[in-house]
C-alpha cells in the first residue's frame, strides 16, 4: 500500500471511530472540545522542568480512550508518527543545559534531561488528548461546535467541504501515484518534474470536479447559503463533565500530588 | 514545520490564536463580500487537492531527501489571498485534528507561519508584482521562486521567535536561526519551482482558470492594514510575553561571561566614558526595566527553577506510582475487551 492510500485509510478509521456509541460519544461536542482545550492549556502552562507534576494529567487521555472504547495502540502509533519535530528541537536541551538540578543517590541529573523529559511528556499528553477528542467526536460535530462558538461561517463551511472531498481527492491521488509506480521500471522515486505533472493534472481534475459539484448543488436548489442541521444541546451531563475535569486540572496544576504520594510512601517504608 | 503544543507556552499560543483568528474573520468577511457562489465548492475541493498533493512525496535532486508541496502560493494564485488563506487554514486544521500534525494550541501559530506569510505577504507583494497576468514561463518561475523563498524564510523565522518566546526549548537564537533558515531556503526554492511548474501547466492546459482567478482577486492587501496588524500583534506579544522573560543572561552575555568572566564589557577611553554618561541619563528603560533600585542580587538568578533535592526523590516515586494508578484506572474503565481495529475492517 503506498503512502497516499495508507493515509486515506487513516481518515476512514478516524471517521469510523467517531461513529461509536459510548456515553462519551453521545456527549455534546462542545463539552469535549472545551475540556480538551482546558487540558492542553493547563499542561503547557507548566514551567520547563516539571516532570512529576505532569503525571496526574495522564488520567484524562486514559479516561477518554478507555471510556470511549478507542484502540490505545492505534492512537499511540499516530502520536509517535508526528513526534519528530518536537523531538528534534527538544533533543538539544540536554546538550545546552548541563546544570545539575536533581540528585538521585550518586547520579546527578542535569536540567537539560529534565526539560527534555518534560517536553516528551507534554507532547504525549497533548497529542493523545487531541487525537482521542477527534476519534470521539468527528469533524462534522466539531465544526458545528465551532460555529456555535462564533467561528465565521465561511470557515466552518470550508472545513465541512474539505472533509467531504478529502477521501475523494486522496483516492484520485492514490490511483495516479500507483499508476506511475507501476509504469516506472528502475526509477522508484518520483522527481520534481514528474510530481509537477501529476499535481498539475490532479489540480485540473479537481477544478473540473468542483465545477460538477457546483452544478449539482445548483440543480438541488443551492442559493448561496449553506444550512446545517444540528441537534446538539447542553445538558447537566455536559456541565458536569467540563466542571469536574476543569476542577481536577486546576487541582493537578496547583498541587504536586505525586510528590505528596511519594512522601507518604517513603514515610510508610521508613 | 508544523509546531507542536509541547514546545509553546499558553501566552504564545493564545496570542498567535488571537492573530490568526482575526485573520480568519477578516478573510471570511472578504470572501462573503465577493459573494461568488462558485467559490464555495471550489475552495473545498482545492483544499482537498492541497491535502492530497501533500501526501505525495517527491525526491529533491542532489540531496537524496524527499519533500512535499506546501500549497499557500498555488492557493493564492488560484483563489486570491483571502479565500486562499481560509483554504490553507482549513487544511492545517484538518491536519491538526486528524493526523495530530501540529498541536491544537499551536494551530494559531501554524496558520500564521504557513498561511499569512505566503498568502498575504509573499503572494501579493512579490509574486503578483512580478508575474501579474503574464504568460511568460520565465517570469512566473522567477516570481514563484522569490515569493516561495520569502514566504518560507519569514515563516521559519516566526517559528524561531515563537519557540524562543515560549521558553521550553533551550536552543539559543543564533543556533536555531542557523538551523532553520538554510533548510527553509532550500524548501522555499523547491516550493517556488513546484508552484511555477503547476501554474505553467494549468496556464497552458486551461488558461481560463487563471484568468478568472486574476479578475476576482482584490488588488493586493493594503500595506497600511498589514502594518497595523503587525503593530497590534507586536504590542500584544511584547506586553504578554515580556512577563515570561528569563532572568538568566542571554546568549551573548552568557558567552561573554564564559570567555571574559564579565557579562558586559567595560571599555576605557574618554569618548566612551562621555557617551556612557549621556546614555545613563537618557535611557528611560535601562536594562529593559523601569528605573528602580536593583534589589535582586546575583543569588536571585538561581532561585528560578527552585527544585529541592528531597522533593525531587519523592516526586520521582510519586510520579511512577501515579502512572501506575492511572493505568489501572484505564483498565478498570474499559467497557469491553476489544483491543484491535479489526471490527472496522470487515468488508
Amino acid at each position: 500500500m503506498n503512502s497516499v492510500a495508507a493515509k486515506s485509510f487513516d481518515l476512514g478509521t478516524m471517521d469510523a471511530l467517531a461513529a461509536g456509541n459510548t456515553p462519551l460519544h453521545r456527549l455534546d461536542a462542545r463539552a469535549k472540545l472545551l475540556a480538551t482545550i482546558l487540558f492542553i492549556v493547563t499542561v503547557v502552562s507548566f514551567e520547563k522542568y516539571s516532570v512529576s507534576a505532569l503525571m496526574p494529567f495522564v488520567l484524562y487521555p486514559v479516561f477518554l480512550i478507555a471510556a470511549g472504547d478507542l484502540p490505545a495502540g492505534y492512537i499511540l502509533k499516530k502520536a509517535l508518527w508526528v513526534s519528530p519535530f518536537a523531538l528534534s528541537v527538544g533533543i538539544f536541551n540536554p546538550l545546552l543545559d548541563r546544570r545539575i538540578i536533581l540528585n538521585l543517590g550518586e547520579f546527578g541529573i542535569s536540567g537539560g534531561w529534565l526539560s527534555l523529559t518534560s517536553i516528551l511528556i507534554r507532547f504525549a499528553l497533548t497529542v493523545s488528548a487531541a487525537l482521542a477528542l477527534v476519534a470521539l467526536t468527528g469533524v462534522n460535530a466539531i465544526c458545528e461546535a465551532l460555529m456555535k462558538w462564533g467561528v465565521p461561517r465561511p470557515f466552518a463551511v470550508q472545513l465541512l467541504f474539505l472533509n467531504r472531498f478529502l477521501s475523494v481527492l486522496a483516492g484520485e491521488a492514490g490511483r495516479m501515484t500507483r499508476a506511475r509506480a507501476l509504469r516506472g521500471f528502475r526509477k522508484r522515486k518520483m522527481g520534481i518534474g514528474t510530481f509537477v505533472q501529476i499535481a498539475g493534472h490532479l489540480l485540473l481534475r479537481a477544478v473540473d470536479r468542483a465545477e460538477r459539484v457546483y452544478r449539482a448543488m445548483l440543480c438541488r436548489g443551492f442559493d448561496g447559503r449553506i444550512r446545517l442541521a444540528g441537534d446538539s444541546h447542553i445538558g447537566g451531563r455536559e456541565v458536569f463533565f467540563v466542571t469536574a475535569w476543569g476542577a481536577l486540572f486546576a487541582l493537578f496544576r496547583l498541587t504536586n500530588l505525586p510528590v505528596e504520594l511519594g512522601y507518604l510512601l517513603t514515610r510508610i517504608i521508613e | 514545520m508544523h509546531m507542536a503544543d509541547a514546545l509553546i507556552s499558553p501566552a504564545v499560543g493564545g496570542a498567535m490564536w488571537a492573530v490568526s483568528g482575526g485573520l480568519i474573520a477578516y478573510s471570511a468577511k472578504k470572501v462573503r463580500e465577493e459573494a461568488d457562489d462558485r467559490k464555495v465548492p471550489l475552495m473545498g475541493v482545492l483544499g482537498a487537492f492541497i491535502f492530497a498533493a501533500q501526501m505525495i512525496n517527491f525526491s529533491i535532486p542532489a540531496t537524496g531527501s524527499s519533500g512535499h508541496l506546501g500549497g499557500g502560493m498555488i492557493l493564492s494564485i488560484l483563489l486570491g489571498p483571502y479565500a486562499g488563506f481560509l483554504t490553507l487554514a482549513s487544511v492545517l486544521t484538518i491536519q491538526a485534528l486528524f493526523f495530530a500534525d501540529g498541536g491544537l494550541l499551536a494551530l494559531g501559530c501554524n496558520m500564521l507561519n504557513m498561511g499569512f506569510f505566503t498568502c498575504f505577504i509573499a503572494y501579493p507583494l512579490i509574486h503578483r508584482r512580478i508575474a501579474g497576468n503574464s504568460t511568460d514561463g520565465k517570469r512566473i518561475m522567477t516570481a514563484a521562486l522569490l515569493a516561495g523563498v520569502a514566504g518560507l524564510q519569514l515563516g521559519a523565522f516566526a517559528v524561531v521567535i515563537e519557540t524562543l518566546a515560549s521558553g521550553i526549548s533551550e536552543l539559543p537564537f543564533r543556533t536555531f536561526v542557523l538551523l532553520m533558515q538554510p533548510i527553509h531556503l532550500a524548501i522555499g526554492l523547491v516550493e517556488g519551482t513546484v508552484t511555477a511548474g503547476i501554474a505553467t501547466l494549468v496556464m497552458n492546459a486551461r488558461p481560463e482558470i487563471l484568468a478568472t482567478a486574476g479578475q476576482e482577486a482584490p488588488a493586493g492587501v493594503s500595506v497600511k492594514k498589514t502594518l497595523l496588524t503587525f503593530g497590534a500583534a507586536a504590542a500584544l506579544a511584547a506586553g504578554a510575553l515580556s512577563w515570561f522573560a528569563s532572568a538568566d543572561p542571554d546568549g551573548l552575555e552568557w558567552s561573554m561571561l564564559k570567555t571574559s568572566g564579565k557579562e558586559e564589557l567595560e571599555s576605557g577611553g574618554r569618548l566612551h566614558g562621555l557617551l556612557d554618561s549621556v546614555q545613563k541619563r537618557t535611557a528611560f528603560l535601562p536594562d529593559y526595566n523601569f528605573r528602580k533600585a536593583e534589589t535582586a542580587g546575583p543569588g536571585a538568578g538561581q532561585a528560578w527553577p527552585a527544585v529541592d533535592k528531597g522533593t525531587s526523590a519523592a516526586g520521582l516515586i510519586g510520579g511512577l506510582l501515579t502512572l501506575l494508578l492511572a493505568w489501572i484506572a484505564g483498565l478498570a474503565l474499559r467497557r469491553r475487551g476489544v483491543k484491535s481495529l479489526s471490527r472496522y475492517n470487515r468488508p
